[in-house]
């Protein structure tokens, strides 16, 4: 099984610290969603990966071994700064990059003919990269990180500057490299993206991770969270041991109650009236990014 | 897979790219034919048109004596039907001179004055008929005394042989030229591309896989050939064309180690200014500030090849001249106009050679660092200095 190990990264840029002791892994056949404001640290850690920058302490193995440029060659990348040869043409291009992780002249045609299929550019090999629009240059870009069969991605920031139709695509080839094994490594902003995509995210905040873990178990309040929709709570709120209400907008309301009371809340709500929802009420990505961001930083940070 | 299987997928590319570079195959084409039409020019400048003689019927038996004296190609004879028809010739200008009368009595036609050439023939030629009327009169054998007479020649000893080769002199600039030129091209190539590789970014994807090191040889090495191309069909064109239209027939000028010595000094000349410019076009990230890394270079370049080129191809003793043809950076430039010019010790030759190998490791060093640490680094030019020190990160 392949897993990558992200082992107390520390990387400082001058008197800037960028990580700070930055740990995570990334499991084999799992989507992983590397979330965090600008300047967190994301970047750095993936080029610390990918070996492009050297870190200062920590390290990053693969099944246990120290990251080495063999392993290395395994590996997708996609930059957060994209860059291709922009006079090159695209096959070429993405020939010659298969060749460059190994792979023999016939091979890499192949794979460079595969992928241009199922990233729909294939009419675009014999065009230079800088005749292309920008969302088929990160298109071709998405085909230079898996052209050479990678056992691993690294992708920084895949999703930003795609239509949604690109959005789809891209998705679904993570998803189908996820299905055949490959631990998938990807940044973004766009956490409604994350949720529904990755299996498992973890969030950085000032070169820390604040958050690791699968997307069910962090969307949990440590409390739990209802919401009912029927008669306003004061017609059955009140009276109820451990029931704290937290918002009414309408007739819907969302209450705090303590695990194992909940069969007891809904008894008494429809006491009081019909009740058309009863559900457990989960934080959205966004909110728990908001939470823990603003929590490490004191600050607010736009998601 | 091996480091040099990498250098060489680097180079490759960099070879297909130039070589179907419209610019490249324009510049090496223009080059080629600057040197094949130089030389079609110079031998037509050089070869003026022989000197025509019309001979009578009557006089016709002493052509093979009008050619054999008169030198190699530069007198032709003619023979016309009779006086009338060769004075018409003369005076159209067909004619150079008519030759009539008998042989032992000769008379000259010209329209307006005797070519001095000529005139010094004709005399001879009835000196000879006068010396061979005397020695028959005398019993004699006149080819006997005509041979020993050829074959009485002063021997001469030149004390100050001012006397320059044309062909050595010519082939010097144009060695000296081509070579600048040369290294020119190519080593602006070697810094645009380190350059287009970091403005474009794809330097990130590529260290991702490969080590700067490998990534810097192979354009190196790949720019290398297409420079070694270049210069190899220029001076192939321009060596083929001397001797082809015979133009240094007259020259000591030796064609071919004079070719061979432009040849590698440009390959010794091409790293050596390759590995410099590689490490320094890794400090800026803009196209723009290529040239900023460049001119410094390029000052370095244009000092020897001035002092080559002015000093070096008419006086290749001179001692400003030897001493540059042996520093590094400067050899590649002056050493083959020496020895285009002739007469370089072979010492002197290895000497230069072994100095400018020697210091190449320390380029290979010196660039490898610079550029390791500084071509990931985009934005704000990287200081010398700081990009030696730094590690990369």
């Amino acid at each position: 099984m392949s897993v990558l190990e992200i082992d107390r990264l520390s990387k400082s840029y001058g008197s800037r610290a960028a990580l700070t002791g930055t740990s995570f892994e990334v499991r084999a056949g799992e989507i992983f969603g590397f979330v965090g404001s600008n300047g967190a640290g994301k970047t750095t850690t993936m080029r610390i990966v990918l070996g492009v920058l050297a870190g200062d302490g920590g390290e990053v193995r693969w099944d246990g071994r120290p990251i080495d440029a063999d392993l290395r060659r395994r590996i997708g990348y996609m930059p957060e700064e994209r860059g291709l040869y922009p006079r090159m043409k695209v096959g070429e291009q993405l020939t010659y990059l298969a060749r460059l992780y190994g792979m023999d002249a016939a091979t890499a045609r192949a794979s460079m003919e595969r992928w241009t299929d199922t990233l729909g550019i294939a009419e675009r090999r014999d065009d230079e990269v800088v005749k292309l629009s920008l969302g088929n240059q990160q298109r071709v870009q998405l085909a230079a990180a898996l052209v050479h069969e990678p056992e691993l991605l690294v992708l920084d920031e895949p999703f930003s500057g795609l239509d949604p139709v690109a959005v789809d695509v891209m998705s679904e080839v993570l998803r189908e490299r996820a299905a055949a094994g490959v631990p998938v490594l990807f940044s973004s902003h766009q956490l409604e993206l994350v949720e529904r995509l990755c299996d498992r995210v973890g969030i950085i905040a000032a070169g820390r991770m604040v958050e690791v873990g699968a997307i069910d178990e962090l969307r949990r309040h440590e409390v739990p969270r209802w919401r009912v929709d029927g008669e306003p709570a004061a017609a059955w709120a009140p009276g109820l041991a451990g029931v704290r209400v937290l918002a009414e907008t309408g007739t819907t309301t969302v209450v705090e109650l303590a695990a194992g009371s909940e069969q007891a809340v809904l008894a008494a709500a429809l006491a009081a009236g019909p009740v058309r929802e009863f559900a457990l009420e989960r934080p959205s990505l966004t909110e728990l990014y908001r939470d823990v961001v603003t929590a490490s930083n004191g600050t607010e940070v736009p998601a | 897979m091996s480091a040099w299987t990498i250098i060489r997928l680097v180079a490759a590319r960099e070879i297909r790219v130039k070589f179907t570079s419209r610019s490249y195959l324009l510049a090496t084409g223009s080059m080629l034919a600057a040197v094949v039409l130089g030389g079609v020019l110079i031998n037509v400048v050089d070869s003026s048109d022989p000197l025509k003689v019309g001979l009578t019927p009557q006089t016709s038996s002493v052509a093979d004596a009008v050619t054999s004296l008169s030198g190699k190609g530069d007198v032709e004879t003619k023979d016309v039907a009779d006086e009338a028809a060769g004075k018409r010739q003369v005076r159209d200008g067909d004619l150079d001179a008519l030759l009539t009368g008998t042989p032992d009595r000769l008379a000259v036609v010209v329209n307006k004055d005797l070519d001095p050439k000529l005139e010094s023939v004709f005399t001879a030629i009835a000196q000879q008929q006068a010396l061979s009327a005397q020695i028959e009169g005398l019993g004699g054998d006149p080819e006997k005394v005509a041979s020993s007479l050829l074959s009485a020649v002063p021997k001469v000893t030149q004390l100050d042989p001012a006397e320059t080769d044309g062909g050595k002199v010519v082939a010097a600039y144009i060695v000296g030229i081509l070579i600048f030129l040369g290294l020119v091209t190519a080593g602006q190539l070697v810094a645009q591309g380190v350059v287009e590789e970091k403005t474009s970014r794809v330097v990130e994807l590529l260290l991702a896989t490969i080590s700067p090191w490998q990534l810097m040889a192979g354009k190196v090495l790949g720019i290398g050939v297409v420079g070694l191309t270049q210069i190899a069909v220029v001076v192939a064109g321009g060596a083929g064309t001397a001797s082809i239209l015979g133009l240094v027939d007259t020259s000591e000028l030796n064609l071919g180690a004079t070719a061979i010595s432009a040849i590698g000094w440009f390959l010794i000349g091409f790293t050596t200014y390759a590995l410099a410019l590689a490490g320094l076009a890794a400090l800026v990230s803009r196209q723009e500030e290529v040239s900023s890394v460049i001119s410094p270079v390029i000052m370095l370049m244009t000092l020897p090849y001035v002092v080559g080129v002015s000093i070096g191809t008419w006086e290749p003793d001179n001692p400003l001249v030897v001493w540059l043809s042996r520093i590094p950076f400067c050899s590649p430039l002056v050493m083959p106009i020496r020895i285009a010019g002739g007469g370089v010790p072979a010492w002197d030759v290895l000497l230069a050679v072994g100095l400018s190998l020697a210091i190449i490791p320390v380029l290979v060093w010196v660039a490898g660092r610079l550029y390791s640490n500084a071509v990931l680094q985009t934005g704000d030019r990287v200081k010398l200095l700081q990009a030696f020190r730094a590690d990369r990160g």
